[in-house]
């Protein structure tokens, strides 16, 4: 079986390089096909038209088309990781060892046991799953949603991981040109040679458009060799890049086009390291559409068969691809276009024995049997076409045996593009098409048959002066001489005749008769026709049917096309893979890691990270033995309260704010004074938005008169930044007050315990006792014989602490230094599980109270709001809702048995209370085991809290069955004295 | 003497180059970098001084080479200034002594990782890292821009000559996404 | 999107964050305004459909704040200005 239906290359040789012979499989047979073939141009040159089955009635289907309108001839491409359901074997370029299979059948795509939905068709009209899976409604979950989707959908994905890589890139220019038939060349050949920087893209993967499958010339020389000549020049330019096998798919605000580049399709796997697509944003204030026009069928009855192509597919693969899909062929037109695609198959050596034109009057085809006034009204064929059943116009039917037949209702132009910022395309009654409306995306114009210049003159002509027009040219170079046709038409829509189904999407299974039943239930708007019947939706968003499906509802509502409309297109033009959307941003590359100072340090210890937003911090550091997280943690904090831990706290947002108004600036912008902070001293800031909600909060140290160091939690860094950037040049443009980051800049440490200070006396060259740098201290200093570096007398656990900075380069250093140094007192590097326990035992808010619905009041901390001044939030503060006196307050919580068990989320109920939100108390909102303590303790935010302590609730969390008998305390829950971090 | 051993911004005791096809990327570690901002009201004063000690503040989306000091704009009266770490290790006290209080300065040096890109033609890599028109932009061109989700800055010091300043956390993640860019490319 | 950075020119609105409308520039003096004054300067918006003057930040740019000049209905940015300098021309200061 070698390639039966090939035309004989002295007829001419097609656009294939039939020297080379490429091996594919389709459905596990063996066919060969050459450079230059599509899947389905391929398969039809082996005499292969069956290629899958109608999503709904699993009918047999092969290709209705030779481009990526195409409706049927949907296929699983590859096996195994890459396997890719839904690819339209009409553009799926040929290589050698493909591999395909049919999809939306079973057993076998000759016998497909789902077909009985086409005998049981009355049952699946529009609005079936409507009106039949509404009742009982306990039906739906268990037994109407579990069948339809089994039979739902089309292909099936690999459950895979995708192997290959995607590629996003960013591209400019002075003028984007969408399609290379003749419109689009001609344009950026004006373009080009005017030295403007002209981006190119076609989605096919040879240029040139409708010329490559036409036969008439441009010039003196054939469409396609001026198409070839044409790209040659192009490739000679610099300023201009040509992009094939690249689909524009979109068009967004302001100049911004999405094309995806099939960099490596058309192979079997893409080279190493190279990706298999690319998605390109292409800025370009400038674009021309040229992205040609989609014929379209006429709707009879059986018209879905294999074999039944449009005439200008028919065309195509003779002349493009050398490839006849029959061996006797008919043609039914209601155009002149018809008749060409008659006269080139006939001049391929195919056998045209009809040509059926609805049509009266005009002159004859020469040498063709020329039906005028006749329409096909039916076709029988069981996997295929077999004959066609004839209406002349004096009435008589008439079976005609053949085995394609090409079908032209007339040519779409390529509108989608034009209409993506809701453009209406307008009705051209010369072309009875949509052609586009007025209000286009800015700076797109619209060239050749996709503005309804259907001849190749008029795409010549109109693609030249749109990049004239486009860029401000001021030559305008001559075109070669070419056809200029005029179209004739008489609009048929769909041929009334009995009573079977006529297929106007073919994707989908949408005849006639659904489009009948949507305009008897009164679905008669073009919007509600397509949500009822389906039509135009899925992976071919009805390019060939949507507007027949618009003709038939006018006809029956009586209205005009125009009165009727049409829908309108969104991105993308064609499917886009996923993958290509989401680029390389997958798997461990989702996005940027940030990695600490002491990262490698703790990599070697063989610590547990844990990502805070893009941090990498150390979670806990297990040691030999320790086998349950826990155990790690315990020991960790107990270490650091013994005699000394040390944190990598870099993470936190450090902010430098400098300038004469800076502790003005800090005391509008913090609920506290900042302006009274000595230099030299540290203090705790809150911060709040201007609802009076907590926004963050953090110590900010006075370095200088007019200098200050604020830091801010790790998460909110960014938003703080950005919060004081609003502040100062929006609210308060002529405060002296400048702004930068400085997080990365240091490596900062928190060293606490009571063996704290000894330890880094042995590091800071300077004095630290308590006197020279007494509690909430901060300065300048050096460590280690010189280098320069930051101290501040903080402290997040409750112990004697301090944080130290040192140049980020220094930090690994550092950190080996203290543990070397310090080696007597045994210090622990402890992560944020310890640094969490210490904190909650201490009542510290953080994430889970700073949740962004809390007030300073809520969290205790209602005095540091001061009223003296004004401040971000601070009016709002004040709102009623938010200070009322049994509002949350901030509690501790522990259970009343050592053993009981808290979790965070659980709620506060009165003992003896029913767990009913009217009883809700409030909820905690931290919780940790206190190895110190031996119990689980917890924070909360609970109503009327600060009355309630020492008294007995109960923490109940209905998810996890959890009910325990806790006391209310203070958050204060280890040392509340504060006697350790001032030792 | 600092008893220290610095590591640079990719956890090594040395910087190092890269290479992939024609392209090599090398981290530098010996560049000091600060930033400096007007005090308000105080932009002629600091003009005046940074002529005197020959530190460019050149206009918006610029960078000016210059022996010791370079710079480049970074935001309305604020840029950043780069000298040899050798020399100027404590950058932000030299310019402290150098323009006085008419300006904020702040060290930069160890927030930013640097690489410098060499290869005949960087357009094609930065097409696929960054939204930057590389191609049509002047030597000197200073801007800031994402790559791999990261705000960096980029300078173009030829068409085959640039240097990224990235988020010095994000080195890695930076260089890998430099690497994967120029594997798809070359 | 494409913002015409008065400063930077045509940069993508990738890199900016939007706040709200610049009707945030006009806070209220907290010293003597009330909470019924913030309120309004907080909550009450027009969203108007047409043109709206409203706040982006260039977050991965040079950090300025921008008032933009925007049709809800069609996206075309008419003006671009830093806004620190519409805050002044408001007579905002210290």
């Amino acid at each position: 079986m070698t390639q039966s239906h090939r035309i004989d290359a002295k007829l001419g040789g097609g656009q294939i390089d039939r020297t080379k012979t490429l091996r594919f499989t389709f459905d596990g047979l063996p066919y060969q096909g050459h450079p230059g073939d599509t899947l389905a141009s391929a398969l039809l040159a082996n005499g292969v038209r069956l290629m899958g089955r109608s999503f709904k009635y699993h009918r047999p289907r092969g290709p209705l088309s030779a481009g990526s309108e195409e409706p049927n001839a949907l296929v699983e491409l590859r096996t195994g990781a890459r396997q890719e359901p839904n690819t339209r074997a009409t553009v799926v370029e040929l290589f050698d060892g493909l591999t395909a299979n049919s999809q939306n059948r079973w057993p076998s795509l000759r016998f497909d046991a789902m077909g009985i939905n086409d005998k049981l068709s009355a049952f699946f009209a529009a609005g079936f799953y409507y009106k039949t899976f509404m009742w009982p409604k306990s039906f739906w979950e268990k037994l109407y949603e579990p069948i339809i989707r089994r039979a739902a959908g089309l292909g099936s994905v690999t459950r895979e991981e995708d192997p290959d890589e995607y590629d996003k890139g960013f591209l400019h220019c002075d003028l984007l040109v969408i399609g290379a038939g003749p419109a689009g060349l001609m344009a950026a050949l004006t373009a080009g040679r005017a030295g403007k920087r002209v981006i190119l893209a076609d989605e096919d993967f040879r240029m040139g458009g409708r010329l490559n499958a036409e036969t008439y010339a441009v010039g003196d020389v054939p469409g396609a060799d001026w198409a070839a000549a044409s790209v040659a020049e192009l490739a000679t330019m610099p300023n201009v890049r040509l992009m094939t096998r690249t689909t524009v798919m979109g068009a967004f605000d302001h100049g911004i086009y999405g094309a995806v580049e099939r960099v490596a399709d058309h192979l079997p796997t893409p080279a190493k390291g190279k990706p298999r697509q690319s998605l390109w944003r292409i800025y370009s204030g400038r674009a021309i559409l040229a992205a040609g026009a989609t014929e379209r069928p006429i709707a009879f009855e059986n018209n879905d068969r294999p074999g039944i192509l449009l005439a200008g597919a028919l065309r195509a693969y003779a002349n493009r691809w050398g490839v006849k899909v029959g061996e006797r062929v008919a043609i039914f037109t209601n155009n002149d276009d018809g008749l060409r695609s008659a006269l080139d198959l006939q001049a391929k050596g195919v056998d045209v024995v009809a040509v059926i034109d609805s049509r009266q009057g005009g002159s004859l085809l020469p040498g063709i049997r020329h039906l005028q006034g006749a329409e096909v009204i039916d076709t029988s064929g069981k996997l295929g076409l077999a004959s066609i059943a004839v209406r002349q116009a004096n009435g008589r039917s008439e079976n005609i045996a053949i085995d394609a037949l090409g079908v032209s209702g007339g040519w779409n132009p390529n509108v989608n593009i034009h209409s993506h910022h809701r453009s209406r395309p307008v009705y051209d009654p010369g072309i009875a098409a949509f052609i586009p409306g007025s209000d286009g995306p800015p700076g797109l114009l619209v060239a050749g048959a996709a503005a309804g210049q259907m001849s190749t003159h008029a795409a010549l002509k109109t693609g030249r002066d749109a990049a004239v027009a486009a860029l401000e040219l001021s030559r305008s170079p001559d075109l070669p001489e070419a056809e200029d046709m005029p179209i004739r038409i008489t609009p048929l829509w769909h041929v009334a005749h009995g009573k079977g189904r006529a297929w106007i999407d073919q994707q989908n299974d949408v005849t006639v008769k659904d489009v009948k039943l949507a305009h008897q239930e009164n679905f008669t708007s073009v919007e509600h026709l397509k949500r009822y019947t389906t039509l135009g939706m899925a992976t071919d968003q009805g390019k060939t049917g949507n507007v027949i499906g618009l003709a038939v509802m006018a006809e029956l509502t009586g209205r005009s096309i125009p009165e009727t409309g049409t829908t309108i297109y969104r991105p993308p033009y064609t499917p886009v893979a996923l993958g290509a959307l989401a680029g390389r941003s997958r798997g461990r590359e989702f996005r940027p890691f940030r990695l600490t100072p002491s990262h490698h340090w703790a990599r070697e210890q063989g610590a547990v990270f844990v990502e805070v937003g893009n941090w990498l911090r150390t979670q806990w550091i297990p040691k030999p033995g320790e086998t349950e997280w826990r155990q790690s943690v315990d020991r960790e904090v107990l270490a650091t309260r013994k005699s000394v831990g040390i944190c990598d706290v870099t993470t936190l947002g450090k902010i430098d704010i400098q300038g004469t108004d800076a502790g003005a600036f800090l005391d509008r912008v913090y609920a506290n004074t900042f302006s009274t902070l000595p230099v030299g001293k540290c203090r705790y800031g809150l911060m709040l938005r201007e609802d009076g909600i907590v926004f963050d909060d953090g110590t900010t140290a006075r370095m200088g008169e007019h200098e200050y160091v604020m830091t801010t939690t790790t998460a909110n860094a960014v938003t703080v930044f950005r919060h004081l950037e609003f502040c100062r040049q929006c609210l308060w443009p002529e405060m002296d007050v400048q702004l930068i980051s400085t997080t990365e800049a240091w490596a900062q440490f928190s060293v606490a315990g009571p063996n704290a200070r000894k330890l880094l006396e042995k590091i800071v060259d300077q004095d630290i006792s308590d006197a020279a740098f007494p509690y909430m201290g901060a300065g300048n200093i050096t460590v280690c014989g010189g280098l320069r570096a930051r101290l501040f007398r903080i402290s997040f656990s409750g112990e004697l602490a301090y944080e130290i900075a040192v140049p980020t380069r220094y930090g690994d250093a550092l950190l080996r230094e203290m543990l070397a140094r310090g080696a007597e007192y045994d210090p622990v590097v402890y992560g944020t599980e310890a640094l969490g326990v210490m904190r909650v035992e201490k009542g510290h808010v953080a994430g889970g109270e700073l949740n962004g619905q809390s007030t300073a009041l809520n969290m205790g901390l209602g005095r540091m709001v001061s009223k003296k001044k004004d401040s971000i939030g601070m009016v709002l503060s004040q709102r009623e809702g938010l200070t009322d006196e049994n509002g949350y307050r901030l509690v501790g919580v522990k259970p009343v048995d050592p053993n009981g068990k808290l979790t965070a989320g659980s709620h506060f109920l009165e003992k003896g209370a029913a767990p009913v939100a009217a009883n809700d108390g409030g909820w905690l909102t931290s919780k940790v085991y206190s190895p110190h303590l031996g119990h689980d303790i917890a924070l909360g935010y609970l109503k009327a809290g600060d009355k309630k302590i020492g008294q007995r609730m109960r923490i109940v969390n209905l998810l996890s069955g959890l009910d325990t008998e806790v006391e209310i305390v203070s958050p204060h829950m280890f040392d509340p004295e504060g006697e350790r971090l001032r030792g | 003497m600092v008893s220290l051993q610095p590591l640079t911004a990719l956890g090594r005791r040395e910087a190092t180059t890269v290479t992939q096809g024609p392209l090599s990327i090398t981290e530098r570690s010996d560049v000091a970098l600060a930033s400096v901002a007007v005090r308000k009201g105080r932009g002629t004063d600091l003009a005046k001084a940074a002529e005197k000690a020959d530190i460019p503040l050149p206009g918006p989306a610029t960078h000016q080479p210059g022996t010791p000091y370079s710079a480049f704009w970074i935001t309305p009266e604020m840029w950043f200034v780069e000298a040899p770490y050798a020399s100027h290790e404590l950058i932000a006290d030299l310019l402290k002594h150098a323009l006085g209080d008419a300006a904020s300065i702040t060290e930069q040096t160890d927030a930013w990782v640097a690489f410098d890109l060499t290869a005949p033609d960087l357009a094609p890599l930065l097409e696929r890292l960054c939204n930057v028109d590389y191609a049509a932009q002047p030597e000197g061109y200073a801007t800031r821009t994402v790559m791999d989700h990261l705000g960096v800055y980029l300078i173009k010091h030829g068409r085959g000559s640039a240097r990224i300043y990235g988020p010095r956390s994000s080195a890695e993640s930076l260089l890998h996404a430099i690497e994967t860019a120029a594997h798809s490319v070359w | 999107m494409i913002i015409h950075h008065p400063i930077l020119g045509p940069r993508d609105a990738q890199e900016f964050v939007y706040l709200g409308d610049a009707s945030l520039i006009d806070r209220p003096d907290g010293m003597t305004a009330g909470v019924e004054a913030f309120h309004d300067y907080l909550y009450q918006r027009t969203n108007p459909a047409g043109e709206h003057q409203e706040l982006w930040y260039h977050e991965q740019g040079d950090r300025s704040w921008l008032v933009v000049t925007r049709n809800t209905v069609t996206h075309e940015i008419t003006k671009v200005e830093l806004a620190r300098e519409v805050a002044r021309a408001r007579g905002r200061t210290k």
